[in-house]
């Protein structure tokens, strides 16, 4: 009975796995969703967006220390980061559109170390930490054998929510309809009386807020540090360019692709390589190739599709 | 693409005599008697980083050369300074010493991630190209967090610098110092001779209009692929300098904030210029360590600072000596 109980326990392992790997896409989600709206509609390459991620996630953890309550810090967080990615727009990036992507590059780099070094200045080097509620920590059991930690689960539904209410908002409302205007001919949109310039400001805002939610929700699982939002942004950018920039629909799939390829990949690629190469040559590699898994993904679908899996018609 | 990516393709005009030559001319001269100046004052601090400063500016030079005459905008520059850095490092761990093998292993490294990184970005343009370029070099900043027995994410000391049979003793700061201004100077050289043959028109030409190019019989593609590998190698024998002055090399030298770096300093300086990568490598490394004597949180600066280039100076610091803005 050893083997299929052994056998059995790895199963169990690997559908955690895959949880942790869509809840990583989820995450994924919400910040390519913003980078892509963003992309798409205003031709803006913003390498700020993860500032935007990491000041989510530093709200959070301020107003759950002020007000004391979990979901009072989580909403103020979400208005504090849409005011904030409001205020950006108004203030410089508004400044950078119709320029050269190199301008975008170099002007948002600027905003990302300002934004590194204010929250140093208002919140101190050190990290902070946002402790979950304990009705959150228990864990569920989903198929029998299976618990998962519930607040993991909250996370994943509640970005399947955001990503319905963002088709709805975009396909369904007068105010997607705008948007997706815009992102097809922004002059003819604006001859024919759209207000670009409020629009632009509230894609950017929403964007904002997207990758606010992102930090908020993610800010309890880790800590809340300078730079947190520097490597997970990279990620995004894979997201974006296997999903084709400018789709959300593409951002959804690629996201979840990524989130699943790059965790499972972590979990078991080394063991997989235990059983090709001597033990020591898999304890080098694996690290190592593991973390490559999702970089050699993008090159392989650039090979086939240099546009990415759903390109944007448009564009 | 779009405007501020098109400076000139016509050869530099009449070289003498005018502001921005004057101003070229006192840099070099500064950086030339610099040695002086520290065994002088005993301020070893200043030839530090200014050796810095020099290294930097070969990759900046290496990056002009893709991004500000072929247009390519490489998110990913410092792999190059990491996969140099790393060569000589991983060299030294397994005892092999001898610059002779050393630098060449830098450069050949260098060459062949740029040739692979190459064929796959080149295939996709704008915005695709300097996300893709970011996220391999990402990929190689993962690799060498990945490599245990070279320190992984704490790096590694190398005790000993690159050895050349006694004639040359790295270890002599002014000696170190003027190897990497003569390097480059020879890579600005290089550069300038790259440029202006028929390969570089080439290159400027399907900057410039990359359907016509092709159009008339020229495969681009792989005029940009030697272009982003001869760039790579250069940048790579930096990476290998880089090493050999911090005698430490860690995976944070390849962060992508560091690509973002060089890229500041080839914009800051002016795209498409001979001496705009080194002028921007100067004033932004002058910048950063004067600010951050100034100040505790420099970068609060420093950012604004970068957007305003962004926003306003087009052209970097020679498009402003050469009084062409905006």
């Amino acid at each position: 009975m050893a083997a299929p109980d052994r056998l059995w326990r790895r199963m169990l392992y690997f559908i955690e796995q895959c949880l942790n790997g869509v809840q990583l896409g989820m995450l994924l989600f919400l910040l390519a969703a913003g980078l892509t709206l963003v992309f798409g509609i205003m031709d803006l390459v913003n390498l700020a967006h993860g500032s935007l991620y990491m000041l989510g996630a530093y709200f959070a953890a301020t107003f759950a220390v002020l007000t004391g309550s979990f979901v009072a810090a989580i909403l103020l967080a979400l208005a504090a980061s849409l005011v904030a990615g409001v205020a950006l727009e108004v203030v410089a990036i508004r400044r950078l559109y119709g320029r050269s992507h190199l301008d975008h590059v170099l002007g948002t780099f600027g905003l990302l170390l300002f934004f590194n070094e204010l929250v140093r200045l208002v919140w101190g080097p050190a990290g902070m930490t946002l402790a979950l509620p304990p009705q959150m920590l228990t864990a569920v059991q989903i198929i029998p054998g299976v618990y998962y930690p519930l607040y993991r689960l909250v996370i994943i539904l509640a970005a399947l929510a955001v990503a319905a209410l963002l088709y709805l908002v975009v396909m369904r409302t007068r105010l997607g309809m705008l948007i997706r205007a815009g992102a097809s001919n922004r002059e003819m949109a604006g001859a024919l009386g759209v207000n670009i310039k409020l629009l632009y400001t509230l894609v950017f805002g929403l964007g904002a807020a997207l990758a606010g939610f992102a930090g908020v929700m993610q800010a309890p699982i880790l800590t809340v540090q300078i730079g947190m939002g520097e490597n997970i942004i990279i990620l995004a950018f894979v997201v974006i360019i296997i999903g084709g920039i400018g789709s959300i629909r593409g951002a959804f799939v690629a996201a979840i692709l990524v989130g699943l390829i790059d965790t499972v990949g972590r979990a078991f690629l080394p063991d997989l390589l235990r059983h090709a190469l001597s033990t020591n040559a898999a304890s080098t590699l694996g690290p190592a190739l593991s973390s490559m898994s999702i970089y050699m993904l993008m090159a392989a679908i650039l090979v086939f599709r240099p546009e990415g899996l759903f390109p944007a018609a448009s564009r | 693409m779009s405007a501020s990516l098109e400076p000139s393709l016509q050869a530099p005009r009449t070289f003498w005599l005018t502001a921005r030559a004057a101003f070229i001319a006192v840099v070099l001269a500064v950086l030339a008697l610099l040695p002086a100046y520290a065994a002088l004052s005993g301020d070893s601090f200043v030839l530090i980083l200014f050796t810095r400063v020099l290294i930097l500016a070969i990759g900046a030079v290496s990056l002009n050369l893709i991004m500000g005459y072929g247009g390519m905008v490489s998110f990913g520059h410092a792999a190059y300074l990491g996969i140099g850095g790393y060569a000589v490092g991983i060299l030294a761990k397994e005892g092999i010493n001898a610059g002779l093998v050393q630098w060449p292993a830098a450069i050949a490294v260098s060459a062949l991630y740029a040739l692979v990184v190459g064929a796959l970005s080149l295939r996709t343009r704008g915005v695709y190209f300097i996300m893709i370029t970011l996220a391999f070099a990402q990929m190689i900043y993962y690799v060498a967090i990945g490599l245990d027995r070279y320190g992984g994410d704490d790096g590694l000391t190398i005790y000993k610098r690159s050895q050349f049979g006694g004639v040359l003793d790295l270890n002599n700061k002014s000696l170190f110092y003027y190897l990497c201004f003569a390097l480059l100077l020879a890579s600005i050289y290089l550069v300038a001779r790259i440029v202006n043959s028929r390969f570089g028109l080439v290159i400027q030409g399907a900057r410039a209009n990359e359907r016509r190019m092709r159009a008339i019989g020229f495969p681009t593609f792989r005029y940009k692929l030697a272009c982003f590998v001869i760039a790579g190698a250069m940048c790579g024998l930096a990476g290998a300098l880089l090493a050999n002055h911090t005698n430490f090399i860690s995976p944070a030298l390849m962060h992508w904030t560091r690509s973002g770096d060089l890229i500041v300093m080839v914009v800051l300086g002016g795209l498409g210029s001979q001496f705009g990568p080194l002028i921007g490598a100067v004033v932004f490394l002058l910048l950063e360590e004067g600010l951050s004597r100034l100040t505790e949180y420099p970068d609060l600066v420093l950012g604004p600072i970068l957007l305003l280039v962004a926003i306003y100076l087009h052209g970097g610091i020679e498009g402003l000596l050469k009084g062409r803005h905006g």
